[in-house]
C-alpha cells in the first residue's frame, strides 16, 4: 500500500486508476465519516475550514493536499494516514476536496456522509467541456450517494440550487441573507445566464458576484430560502464579521479572511459541520481559528516587506481577488503572474474576461511575469495600467525580484498568481527567508 | 475625408452576453483601441435577442463563441437576421465570426446530442460535433494567413468542413483548425471572416485586426481610407511571439513523445 504514491507510475494508466480506486474504497471503510467538497472555487479553503472545525471538536482528520483532488490525491491522502497494515486511526473523518469531474468516482469509492457543492463556474473548460455537462454529471452522481448522506448546497448559485431536485435525502441549503451586501459591478462576467431545464433567464434582485445572488426566473423558480445563512456582514481590517444563522441558533463570527467569497467558504464548511452533528460554538471556534490556506490570501514578510498572495485562476475568482484590493484611496504594488500549465488551464484567454480596468487606478507599481507574461502585459495595457518599469519576463523568480525592488521597505506587495505560478512564487519566497509562511500575525 | 470631420465606424457585437466565451470581448476592444489611436471614432453596439437592429449602419459585425446551449439559444433570432446579414456580406460588409459564431454563420451545426442548429449559410460550410465521447479540439494554434502567422487558442467540440469552392481563412501550422484533418482554419467570403481562434484573436494579431478595420474604412470612405497609420505594436507582437512559442513547443513535445 505504501508504495502506491511513488512506485505506481510505472503501471499502465488504467491499472493505476483501478489500484487507486480500490485503495480508496478499502481504506474508506475504516473512516468514522467522510465529507466531500466539490465546486469550481473555494474547495481548498472550505476543506481547510471544515478540518479546523472537526479538530476543534476533537476529531481526527485526514485530508488531501490542496489541488490533489483527483482519485490519485484522495488515495494518497488515505494511504499516507494509514498504518503500515492499512488501517486508519480510529474516529478519523476524511475531508476530501473532489475535482468537479472526478466527484462521481470519488463518491463511489468513498461513500460520503456529506457532500458540499460550492459553486459552478467557468474554470479550465479545456479540461471539462462545458458547465452544463458537469451539472448533468453531478445530478446523475447524486443517485449513487448513500441514501442517508446529506448534501449541502450553495443556493445563491442557481446551478447548484437546482441539484436539490435530484436528491430525496437530507439537504442543507446555504446562502447570504444580508440585504446590504454591495452588488456586483454591471458587466461583470457571469457563467449561468439561464436555467438549463426551463431555458428561463436568471434574473436577480441582488447579485453579489458572478452568478451568485438572490435569483429568480420568470416561470416562478426562485432562490430557495436557506437553512444556514450569513447576515449582517461587515468588513474590517483583515477580517469579516457576520452572523451565522444555523437551523437552531445564531452565532456571531469574526472570520480572519477577506472578501465575500470567504463568507461562502465559511458557510459551506459550517453546513458540512452541521450535517456531521457539530455544535454552533465549535463551528465558531473552528472558523475563527482559520488560517489562510496554501496561497489563498496568504501573507508573509520578506526583507521587511509584507507580501500578500491572492490566487486567481479564473475570471470570477480573479474579479473577487481584485475587489478585495479596491478600497477607496488604496493603491498597491502588484506582481501579476500568468502561467499556462495544465493546472492553470492552458488557455489564457480568460484574462480578457477579468475586470482589470477597475484595478488600474489602484496600481502603484506593476510587474508582470510567468509563462504567458506577454499576454498579460498586453491585456493590462488595454486596461490602462501604467507600463511596467521592469522588463516583462517569463521567469517567476526574476519577476519577483524586480517587483520587490519597487516596494519600499514597510510597504507591501500584492501577488496575483495563477495556480502553478503560486506554487512557484511561494517556494521562492520560502527560499528568500520568508519564514513563518503559515502564521504571520495579521 | 476632411480633417475637420473625424471618420467613424460602427461595430456591432451580436449577442454579447451569450456568445462571449474565452475572452472574445477582447476583439471589440482591439478594434476600438486601434481606431482610437488613429482618430477614428468607434461606437460599439451590443445586439441581443429580440433587439430591433439591422446592418444598415454597421461597418464591422462581431460574433463570438458560446457553449452549445448558448448557440441553441440564439439560433432562432439569428435566423430572423439571416437575409439582412447575407445582404450585408454581399455588399462587402465586414464580419468576424469566432468559434460558435463561425459555426452558426455556416449552413448548420449538429450538436453533440445530434440536434441540428440552423445557421445562416454565409460560409459554405457545415459543422458537426462527433459526440460526447470524442475529444474536443483544444490548444494553442498557429496558422498561416496570407504568409503571416496568426495565433490563438482553440476549444471546440464541433468540427467544420468547408464545401468545395469555399475558401479557408488560413492554413494550420500547429493545432487542429477546422476539423483536425484537412489542415484548414476558418473560412472567408468577401469581407466575412470565420475562425475558431480565441485568445482573444484580434489583440495579439494586429495585422488581422487592421485588415478588418481597413476593409471597413474602404467600404465606408473609399479606397483612399484603406491605409492605416502604423502603431506601436510592441506589446501585441510580444504576446504574438509568446503564443507562437507556446503552440510550437507543445507540438515539439508531442512529436518528441511520439518518436521517443
Ligand atoms: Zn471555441
Amino acid at each position: 500500500m505504501r508504495a502506491l504514491g511513488s512506485g505506481g507510475t510505472a503501471l499502465p494508466g488504467l491499472v493505476v486508476e483501478r489500484v487507486q480506486r480500490d485503495a480508496v474504497s478499502q481504506l474508506a471503510q475504516g473512516l468514522a465519516a467522510t465529507a466531500l467538497i466539490t465546486g469550481t472555487n473555494g474547495k481548498t479553503t472550505t476543506a481547510a475550514m471544515l478540518a479546523r472545525i472537526l479538530r476543534a471538536d476533537g476529531r481526527g482528520v485526514v485530508h488531501n493536499r490542496s489541488g490533489s483532488n483527483l482519485m490519485r490525491g484522495v488515495a494518497g491522502a488515505l494511504v499516507e494516514a494509514a498504518t503500515p497494515l492499512g488501517k486508519l486511526p480510529a474516529d478519523c473523518t476524511a475531508v476530501l476536496e473532489a475535482d468537479e469531474a472526478a466527484l462521481p468516482a470519488i463518491a463511489e469509492a468513498a461513500p460520503p456522509d456529506v457532500v458540499v457543492f460550492t459553486n459552478l463556474m467557468r474554470d479550465q473548460l479545456d479540461r471539462y467541456g462545458e458547465i452544463e455537462s458537469i451539472a448533468l454529471r453531478w445530478s446523475e452522481a447524486l443517485s449513487g450517494f448513500p441514501r442517508d448522506a446529506s448534501i449541502a448546497l450553495n443556493v445563491d448559485d442557481p446551478l447548484i440550487a437546482s441539484l436539490a431536485a435530484h436528491w430525496s435525502g437530507a439537504c442543507l441549503r446555504f446562502g447570504i441573507e444580508d440585504p446590504n451586501v454591495p452588488p456586483a459591478p454591471a458587466g461583470e462576467i457571469t457563467d449561468a445566464i439561464w436555467d438549463p431545464q426551463t431555458q428561463d433567464e436568471f434574473r436577480y434582485s441582488r447579485r453579489y458576484f458572478a452568478q451568485l445572488g438572490r435569483w429568480h426566473t420568470e416561470s416562478g423558480a426562485e432562490r430557495p430560502s436557506p437553512d444556514l445563512s450569513a447576515d449582517e456582514v461587515s468588513h474590517g481590517g483583515g477580517s469579516i464579521d457576520f452572523t451565522l444563522r444555523l437551523p437552531e441558533t445564531s452565532v456571531r463570527i469574526t472570520l480572519p479572511a477577506e472578501g465575500l467569497y470567504s463568507v461562502y467558504n465559511a458557510l459551506a464548511a459550517a453546513a458540512a459541520a452541521t450535517a456531521l452533528g457539530i455544535s454552533a460554538d465549535t463551528i465558531r471556534g473552528g472558523l475563527e481559528s482559520h488560517e489562510a490556506a496554501f496561497g489563498r490570501q496568504e501573507e508573509v514578510v520578506v526583507e521587511g516587506r509584507r507580501v500578500r498572495i491572492l490566487l486567481g485562476k479564473n475570471p470570477s475568482g480573479m474579479n473577487q481577488a481584485l475587489r478585495t484590493l479596491q478600497r477607496p484611496g488604496e493603491r498597491h504594488h502588484l506582481l501579476i503572474l500568468l502561467n499556462d500549465g495544465i493546472a492553470d488551464g492552458t488557455d489564457v484567454s480568460w484574462i480578457w474576461d477579468v475586470d482589470w480596468e477597475s484595478q488600474a487606478a489602484h496600481c502603484l507599481s506593476l510587474t508582470i511575469g510567468g509563462r504567458r507574461a506577454a499576454d498579460m502585459a498586453l491585456r493590462l495595457e488595454y486596461a490602462g495600467f501604467p507600463r511596467p518599469r521592469a522588463a516583462i519576463t517569463n521567469d517567476v523568480g526574476a519577476a519577483l525580484s524586480s517587483a520587490l525592488e519597487l516596494v519600499p521597505e514597510s510597504e507591501s506587495l500584492v501577488i496575483l498568481p495563477t495556480y502553478t505560478a503560486m506554487l512557484d512564487v511561494r517556494q521562492r519566497l520560502g527560499g528568500m527567508g520568508a519564514s513563518r509562511l503559515w502564521d504571520v500575525a495579521r | 475625408m476632411t480633417s475637420s470631420e473625424r471618420p467613424g465606424l460602427n461595430v456591432a457585437v451580436l449577442y454579447p452576453d451569450l456568445l462571449n466565451l474565452y475572452g472574445d470581448r477582447g476583439n471589440a476592444r482591439a478594434i476600438e483601441r486601434r481606431c482610437a489611436a488613429r482618430e477614428i471614432d468607434v461606437s460599439v453596439t451590443g445586439v441581443d435577442i429580440g433587439d430591433d437592429w439591422s446592418t444598415d449602419q454597421a461597418d464591422i459585425v462581431l460574433v463570438g463563441g458560446g457553449q452549445d446551449r448558448e448557440q441553441r439559444r440564439v439560433q432562432a433570432d439569428l435566423q430572423r437576421r439571416g437575409d439582412d446579414l447575407r445582404e450585408y456580406v454581399d455588399d462587402n460588409g465586414v464580419v468576424l465570426a469566432v468559434c460558435g459564431g463561425f459555426q452558426l454563420f455556416g449552413h448548420h451545426y449538429r450538436g453533440w446530442d445530434g440536434e441540428i442548429m440552423e445557421g445562416i449559410g454565409i460560409f459554405d460550410a457545415v459543422a458537426a460535433h462527433p459526440g460526447p465521447k470524442i475529444a474536443r479540439c483544444v490548444g494553442n494554434v498557429v496558422a498561416l494567413w496570407e504568409g503571416e502567422t496568426v495565433v490563438g487558442f482553440e476549444n471546440h467540440g464541433g468540427r467544420t468542413y468547408l464545401n468545395e469552392g469555399q475558401e479557408a481563412l488560413a492554413e494550420v501550422v500547429s493545432g487542429f483548425g477546422n476539423n483536425g484533418g484537412d489542415g484548414l482554419e476558418g473560412a472567408k467570403v468577401k469581407n466575412a471572416y470565420g475562425t475558431y481562434l480565441h485568445g482573444a484573436v484580434l489583440p495579439k494579431n494586429p495585422l488581422l485586426a487592421d485588415r478588418l478595420i481597413s476593409l471597413a474604412m474602404t467600404r465606408r470612405y473609399g479606397p483612399e481610407a484603406a491605409e492605416l497609420s502604423p502603431l506601436d505594436d510592441s506589446a501585441a507582437l510580444r504576446a504574438h511571439a509568446e503564443a507562437l512559442h507556446a503552440a510550437l513547443s507543445a507540438t515539439e513535445s508531442a512529436l518528441g513523445r511520439r518518436f521517443a
